[in-house]
């Protein structure tokens, strides 16, 4: 292999609580991870110089490859010197440091105009403070309010499809101007704001508010009512992220400066990296960064990309929020013991204020990753709801509609049985004691349907991926395959109703003939390094794997650290869902504690207190 | 990970800043090197008026178009409650009803698109006060000052209600004494009350009823922290709460007595001004909620900033996880390499010793420096 131009790449992910740096090195074999370090993220108070945590994270990486990489002034070496062994060859960065980009959209109609906004501001790597429509039941002076208060980054307006009315969007632009909106960072540069709705608007909205804010036009986003066109939109949102929002925020100024590409939001590195990752294989995927305040979700299903960001779910700044949103019941399935509900509400409390304190007994930990399941399942819920059909277009009606199940959940895009792939990022599920637990988190919380393969983040490195995809993208997807992406193993699980203790499924693999049970979970260990093998299930009447109710189907598996993971539990409904909240506590018990065992998730767990 | 929870500080003596700034621009009241007291304006500002906004052109039958020529005033131009604004036009110039405004104020603009008028009610003056007695050390023209100030400084872990203040004094005996609400009396009306290792809704009531500044406790309940806002706290940001009081928790929830270190100070400082806030905020620059009585008799101005802790050998440490938390100790270790805690995972560690002489390893994000 003849040796590249590119040799060493330095990339770092400003996150809101650290800043996380890996060394990507050339060598024999490819390119590859060589080391990892961090270091507190600093854009914040006594620091507020972004530039003081990457220093001290790319410090940690000198000192772990026994380099140099800064100079006596602290300023990185470029190019790599192979003789005085000393330098990188590029430096990259990603950010969603100080909360990230924060943004209001609008739009006339809350199901259309103003929905197609939220969906390019969050294809952009935004966080949506709140969604403004004409019919949002909200009086003009409390969506002024309202305005003031959350202090945006920026602000994306639509409405209208071209050649349509022209008055609603501009009575919108009116209760924009007289917000005088003032951006978060800073009163001294005027806010963000970007139009993107019906053409023939364009004048009466720079008359409305060109004086007040730094409006940019671009095309509709909606020219038609059958037609999306996000992508002008993402690419200003972006650009006015650079050149305002980060412009403004402490330190990043000189970050700019030291990188040899333009910092890209976190969670649109990630969603790059997915998009690049299904589209090389031809696959749907699903995937998902679980962070501390923040929890963004991804699909590529049939090439089309979605990514939406729950601002408040997460495992440390929102982790309050999660449980306020849940409930006391919707946790408490998933834990194993029982607790009364004021003690758990001040354990929550007290990791809310105390945010980075990690859990040290088993017990803790097994309250965090039921938190984590219900963070995920809500994140994954709103994104459903947002990736769904235009509406507004005419379609015939259907049996779901003369019903009248025409909710959100059921027209969602996103079908389960169609992802191939499910993909956990962040910190809970990349660092699980044990990867076991991580393919227990991802199932409970996205429930799969039909054979999906089930993958985690190593370390936490897709956002550094992410931006590396976008000017090397050969480099990302070998470290993506390498050192990235863990294969825990396969999940196989019917859609329809099971029984408690009725056979689910029955399973030839790998010359064996296992038998899952309603209510049951069974792990075959296999791992991936083994090859394909050929697996043939029989659903059990009534129940579904893809090919027909109580047909057989047929399909490769390949296994992983986990193994092949057969889930008798059910799909729409997950049966033991609402039944386990109704059973009694000692049946409730008795069903996490077998699926505890099987999936030898917490081998050293004896009940609570020991 | 060298994670570790960066220290509250609780100092019977440092050299203090605060940042005293305003929401919009607006005029600075005080110049660099004054002295200033603590209920000082020392920036002011006008917050614009609330809107309304009218569809005009509908309510007087008229085409959007046609607004500006009827309107008896311009844009800018102010106006007053129930000043007549413009009139319909009627049949054949008869039966002209008028339209008077609703509000004093501006007329702020008129579209002949939407037909919309908005209406802005007169601005609302927003007054910055200096907080603590103290000299300007910092002015940012527009913005606001920073006030530097000498004295003791207790910051708590959680709060509730906005700045406040008042003299100090102590309902309780010892740092974990379990009071009732009737222990708060009509004589505590304006103090900072000290209250030991609990403090519950009813309290708080009693305390808003009675007129109490703040009230000053080791714990409290999320149950009770519901009761009193009427909702769940999702994220911890607050500090514009209006309960009647300000409270300030100084170990976290639950009941749990106030640190020994703390209860001394808030004790030695009986029946002098502290100013108070309960404003917490846990992400994108932390703000806790803190007690701030200011000394300036001595020669303080001449002070160094203290340096911030780094965790070492010999610092102490509140422990802030589950299966001690809310024990104080001393870290006496610093193992290098990453150790496997109960959990399973592998973390980097502190050794501790308890007062007590009980010792123990925990992981280091488990710490909580106490500085000062």
């Amino acid at each position: 292999m003849s040796e590249p131009k590119i040799r060493s790449i330095l990339a770092t992910d400003c996150g809101s609580t650290t800043t996380k740096c890996i060394l990507i090195e050339w060598g024999e074999d490819g390119y590859r991870l060589a080391v990892r370090g961090e270091a507190p993220t600093t854009v914040e108070a006594p620091a507020e110089d972004v530039t003081q945590g990457v220093l001290n994270a790319v410090r940690e990486v000198s000192e772990l490859i026994g380099r140099p990489l800064l100079d006596e002034n602290g300023e990185l070496i470029r190019p790599y010197d192979r003789e005085k062994n000393q330098g990188i060859d590029i430096y990259l960065s990603t950010s969603s440091a100080g909360g990230g980009l924060q943004m209001v959209v609008g739009g006339v109609v809350r199901e259309m105009t103003a929905k197609s906004a939220e969906k390019a501001a969050l294809g952009a790597g935004a966080i949506v403070m709140d969604v403004l429509a004409v019919n949002d039941g909200r009086l003009p002076h409390e969506k002024i309010e309202l305005i003031r208060q959350l202090r945006p980054d920026m602000l994306l307006l639509a409405g209208g499809v071209d050649g349509g009315t022209v008055k609603h969007v501009v009575e919108l632009a009116q209760v924009v101007g007289a917000a005088d909106p003032k951006p978060r960072l800073g009163i001294a540069y005027e806010l963000p704001v970007i139009f993107a709705g019906n053409k023939d608007a364009q004048e009466p909205i720079r008359e409305t508010l060109a004086k007040k804010t730094a409006l940019e036009v671009v095309d509709n986003l909606r020219p038609a009512m059958d037609k999306e066109n996000l992508q002008p939109s993402r690419l200003k949102i972006q650009e006015q992220f650079l050149e305002h929002v980060m412009a403004h925020a402490p330190g990043y100024p000189n970050l700019m400066k030291m990188t040899d590409e333009e910092i890209m939001p976190t969670p649109a590195a990630v969603g790059s990296i997915m998009e690049t990752i299904a589209k090389r294989d031809e696959i749907n995927i699903v995937g998902v960064d679980i962070g501390g305040a923040t929890t963004d979700v991804f699909s590529v299903l049939d090439g089309v990309f979605n990514r939406t960001v729950s601002a408040n779910f997460g495992m440390s700044y929102s982790f309050s929020n999660v449980y306020a949103e849940a409930g006391h019941e919707q946790v408490m399935r998933w834990v194993p013991f029982s607790l009364d509900e004021r003690e758990l509400r001040n354990r929550i409390k007290n990791k809310m204020i105390r945010p980075t304190s990690i859990p040290y007994l088993l017990e803790e930990l097994i309250l965090e990753q039921a938190m984590a399941r219900e963070a995920l399942r809500l994140s994954f819920d709103q994104h459903k709801s947002l990736v769904t059909g235009l509406k507004g277009v005419q379609k015939k009606s259907d049996l779901s509609a003369l019903f009248g199940l025409g909710d959100e959940e059921s027209d969602t895009l996103i079908d389960m049985r169609k992802v191939n792939m499910l993909i956990g990022s962040g910190g809970v599920l990349s660092h699980a004691p044990r990867r076991h637990q991580t393919a227990m988190m991802l199932i409970d919380s996205f429930l799969p349907e039909g054979v999906t393969t089930l993958t985690v983040d190593s370390i936490f490195m897709m956002p550094q991926l992410g931006v590396l995809a976008e000017v090397h993208p050969d480099a990302a997807t070998q470290v993506f395959e390498r050192d990235c992406l863990i294969y825990l193993g396969d999940c196989v699980a019917p859609v329809g109703r099971v029984k408690p203790g009725e056979t689910a499924m029955e399973v030839q693999i790998d010359g064996e003939k296992l038998t899952v049970r309603g209510g049951e979970m069974i792990v075959k260990q296999r791992e991936r390094d083994l090859g394909p093998t050929q697996v043939t299930i029989h659903p059990a009447r009534g129940l579904d794997m893809g090919a027909g109710p109580g047909t057989s189907f047929q399909c490769e598996l390949y296994g992983g650290t986990v193994g092949v993971i057969f889930d008798g539990r059910g799909r729409r409904p997950f049966s033991f869902q609402n039944a386990v909240t109704d059973l009694s506590e000692k049946d409730r018990l008795d069903y996490l504690s077998k699926w505890n065992e099987s999936l030898q998730l917490y081998p050293d767990f004896k009940g609570a207190g020991h | 990970m060298g994670a570790y929870t960066p220290g509250l500080k609780v100092t019977p003596g440092a050299l203090l800043h605060f940042s005293r700034r305003l929401p919009l621009a607006g005029q600075v009241e005080a110049k660099k090197g004054d002295r200033v007291k603590w209920d000082q304006v020392v920036a002011r500002t006008l917050l614009p008026g609330r809107v309304e906004m009218v569809n005009l052109a509908s309510k007087l039958g008229v085409g959007a178009a046609e607004l500006p020529d009827i309107l008896l005033k311009k844009e800018g131009d102010k106006i007053e409650k129930d000043e007549i604004l413009a009139y319909s036009k009627g049949f054949f110039g008869f039966f002209k009803s008028p339209y008077k405004s609703p509000i004093t104020g501006t007329l702020e603009s008129v579209s002949k698109t939407t037909g919309q008028v908005i209406l802005r009610r007169e601005p609302q003056p927003i007054d910055i006060k200096a907080y603590v007695d103290g000299v300007v050390e910092e002015v940012e023209p527009n913005q606001g000052v920073v006030v530097k100030t000498f004295g003791s400084l207790i910051q708590g872990i959680f709060g509730l209600g906005s700045e406040t203040g008042g003299p100090i004094c102590l309902a309780c005996q010892k740092p974990d004494d379990t009071l009732s609400a009737g222990a708060i009396l009509p004589e505590h009306k304006g103090k900072v009350l000290v209250v030991g290792r609990l403090v519950t809704a009813e309290m708080v009531r009693k305390a808003a009823q009675y007129q109490v500044s703040a009230v000053v406790a080791g714990g409290i309940d999320d149950s009770d922290v519901r009761e009193l806002l009427g909702y769940d706290l999702g994220v911890a940001i607050t500090g514009n709460e209006k309960l009647g009081v300000t409270v300030v928790v100084t170990e976290g929830f639950g009941p749990l007595g106030i640190a020994q270190k703390t209860f001394e100070l808030l004790k030695a400082r009986v029946g002098k001004r502290a100013s108070v806030s309960g404003a917490t905020q846990i992400r994108a620059g932390v703000i806790r909620p803190e007690i701030i009585v200011t000394d300036l008799d001595g020669d303080w101005e001449n002070a160094q900033d203290a340096p911030e802790l780094e965790l070492a050998i010999g610092c102490a440490v509140r422990l802030i996880r589950e299966p001690h938390f809310g024990q104080l100790g001393k870290v006496t270790g610093l193992p290098v390499q990453p150790e496997v805690i109960p959990s399973g995972a592998k973390v980097r560690v502190a050794e501790i010793e308890l007062d007590s002489g009980e010792k123990f390893t925990l992981p280091r994000a488990n710490l909580e420096l106490i500085e000062g």
